[in-house]
């Protein structure tokens, strides 16, 4: 990396902001008459500036730039077009791309994308479906135990998320747990593992609990008193659950939808460890085109697409729940 | 026969939730090599783990960092809390959305910036870059544990206190601090889990001479998993267990006092 020197207009940036800070301070405390206690969050702004802000901005400038710190958007059409740096090499070198055979465009980056949203869409809707119905028994009133199973519930989520895949692979491997079992019962092995299937199910496995919780927060919150008084008003059971409960449930189950949602989109080692070589997804891409193809701009402008991309379905679950109602983990 | 049904779903996705880790336990006291065969009982895996340098190494990063991070982070973010509570409505929501922000943010995107910023400093990656790393992504857990109390806190008792001749600074030590504690603790209990926990932002802000866990088991998996992993898996599920219980007793406790 050749470009890496912090330019003069990067210096005299810092010493501007740093200027300014000390300025913005002084004429606060003046007009206090001392240290408010507002004040104290500077330390934090200070932080939050260093290490968010600003490499935030490192990551949109090298996604807008080429490897000699020129502005450019010729990343955002590598990502488009991934054999485009191969093909411009070949015309560099007199040849023509498609006469070679390589004219067409390499769809891998799009295609990475495309089935990183399907494989989160499939976990969110898997992870409802199997989560609903669980929330939905354990907040029930007369459900002494629903307390304590919930704790249950959250445990594994505090388990470091690659030992629990790692768990999976012993279970799902060729010589695992299952595939001995099958050959002891008579049966033969069956390739378990290195599918989107054992991906899905790692990704199910790993988000499931982010489904529950949130889901049993808005159920067991709700005032049982209003499903109480659909019963007496002469609603059935499935009545009084799709009028009633289900929709006082949506603010948790809209939270749900974003805590599953968000992470599996940007799933990073499970594709690798439970699917094999040709099931990469978005996160594993980035690490890649950073790390290993060590391409940073490409790279950069590809985690500007997926942060675009999360702050969008952020956008779009929020007009559905504007108050955050179902409440996070905390 | 339906309540039977309903108990009956549940165990199934508890079994599912809990079968892969009793597995793994399990397999950490095997005697054999092989994960399919029961070799007899042994503790074999562990002698093996507490004989192994690198991973006592990875041990004593990943608790340190998750102990410096955890404190620093406790201090910065109950500092910003009060802070930001004091402030008026509009910077309030500035620095509230600059908070969300690090949260909402795709771990892989915050680390790979993270690096990026490191790189571009010439700063070199290691425990330093790491333990930084991990104060980032710890702080505003804590400001979003500590924020709540301060709102539940009566305003006029500081506010009280200095009209009775207390200075900002005492006020603040007798009257907000004390009254603020339970956020506190919590936020830095889950400050601690959360850096015990991390792998992504961990794997991007330090170099491959100083590993945690997360790390090191990622590294391990890619040459094949052996079975000090599960041993290891085994103690870092206890580990965490019992901290977890001692947040949940901690948030029951303080939700009864209400």
């Amino acid at each position: 990396m050749s470009s890496l020197n912090m330019p003069q207009w990067g210096v005299w940036l810092f010493a501007l902001g740093l200027g300014g800070a000390i300025i913005f301070l002084g004429m606060s405390i003046r007009r206090h008459h001392g240290v408010h206690r507002s004040l104290f969050s500077w330390p934090y702004s200070l932080w939050i500036a260093v290490f968010t802000v600003v490499p935030l901005f490192l990551v949109a400038f090298y996604a807008f730039t080429d490897k000699a710190g020129q502005l450019t958007l010729e990343n955002f059409a590598n990502f488009w077009d991934s054999n485009r740096e191969m093909k411009q090499q070949l015309i560099a070198m007199g040849y023509d791309p498609i006469v070679m055979g390589m004219g067409e465009r390499g769809t891998v980056n799009v295609d990475t994308l495309v089935y990183s949203l399907w494989m989160a869409l499939m976990c969110t809707g898997i992870c409802f479906v199997i989560g609903y119905p669980a929330a939905l028994f354990i907040s029930e009133r007369e459900f002494k135990l629903g307390p304590t199973l919930i704790v249950l519930f959250i445990i594994p989520m505090w388990m470091n998320f690659l030992l629990r895949t790692v768990a999976w692979m012993t279970l799902l491997e060729d010589n695992g747990l299952i595939n001995t079992l099958l050959q002891r019962m008579g049966l033969g092995r069956v390739r378990l593992m290195y599918n989107s299937q054992a991906v899905l199910l790692g990704m199910v496995y790993n988000y499931l609990p982010f489904m529950v919780f949130p889901v049993y927060n808005a159920l067991s919150r709700q005032d049982y008193k209003l499903s109480e008084a659909a019963m007496d008003l002469g609603a059935d059971k499935w009545r009084t659950f799709s009028r009633v409960t289900f929709p006082l449930s949506l603010p948790g189950i809209v939270s749900g939808i974003t805590m599953v949602f968000m992470p599996s989109v940007t799933t990073f080692f499970i594709p690798r460890a439970l699917g094999g070589g040709n099931t990469e997804m978005f996160g594993d891409l980035i690490e890649r085109t950073f790390l290993t193809a060590d391409n940073w701009n490409v790279g950069s402008a590809l985690s500007l697409i997926m942060m675009l991309l999360i702050l969008l379905s952020m956008g779009l679950l929020r007009k559905v729940d504007p108050e955050g109602e179902g409440g996070s983990l905390l | 026969m339906i309540k039977f049904l309903k108990r009956f779903y549940l165990v199934i996705v508890l079994l599912f939730l809990y079968l892969p880790i009793a597995v793994l336990i399990i397999q950490s006291f095997n005697a054999g090599v092989s994960r399919a065969k029961w070799e007899g009982f042994s503790l074999k895996w562990y002698q093996e783990l507490l004989q192994s340098p690198t991973i006592m190494e990875a041990l004593y990063v990943t608790f340190t960092i998750a102990i410096i991070a955890s404190i620093a982070s406790t201090i910065l973010g109950t500092l910003a809390a009060i802070g930001i509570h004091a402030m008026s409505r509009r910077p309030q929501a500035a620095m509230m959305t600059m908070t969300n922000i690090p949260m909402t943010m795709p771990d892989i995107v915050t680390g790979i910036s993270l690096m990026l910023l490191f790189i571009f400093t010439r700063v070199e990656r290691g425990y330093f870059t790491m333990l930084l790393a991990h104060i980032t992504f710890d702080t505003p857990y804590v400001i979003l544990s500590v924020l709540p109390k301060l709102r539940e806190m009566n305003r006029h008792s500081y506010e009280a206190a200095l009209d009775l001749g207390a200075t900002p600074g005492y006020a603040l030590r007798r009257v907000i601090l004390p009254s603020v504690r339970p956020g506190i603790i919590t936020g830095a209990l889950l400050a601690f889990t959360l850096s015990l926990d991390d792998f992504t932002i961990s794997y991007f802000t330090t170099s491959p001479l100083v590993q945690n866990l997360s790390t090191l088991i990622y590294s391990e998996t890619r040459k094949g998993v052996k079975p000090t992993m599960n041993a290891l898996s085994a103690l870092m599920f206890v580990a965490l267990l019992i901290l977890l219980l001692a947040v949940n007793y901690r948030s029951t406790k303080t939700s009864e006092a209400k």
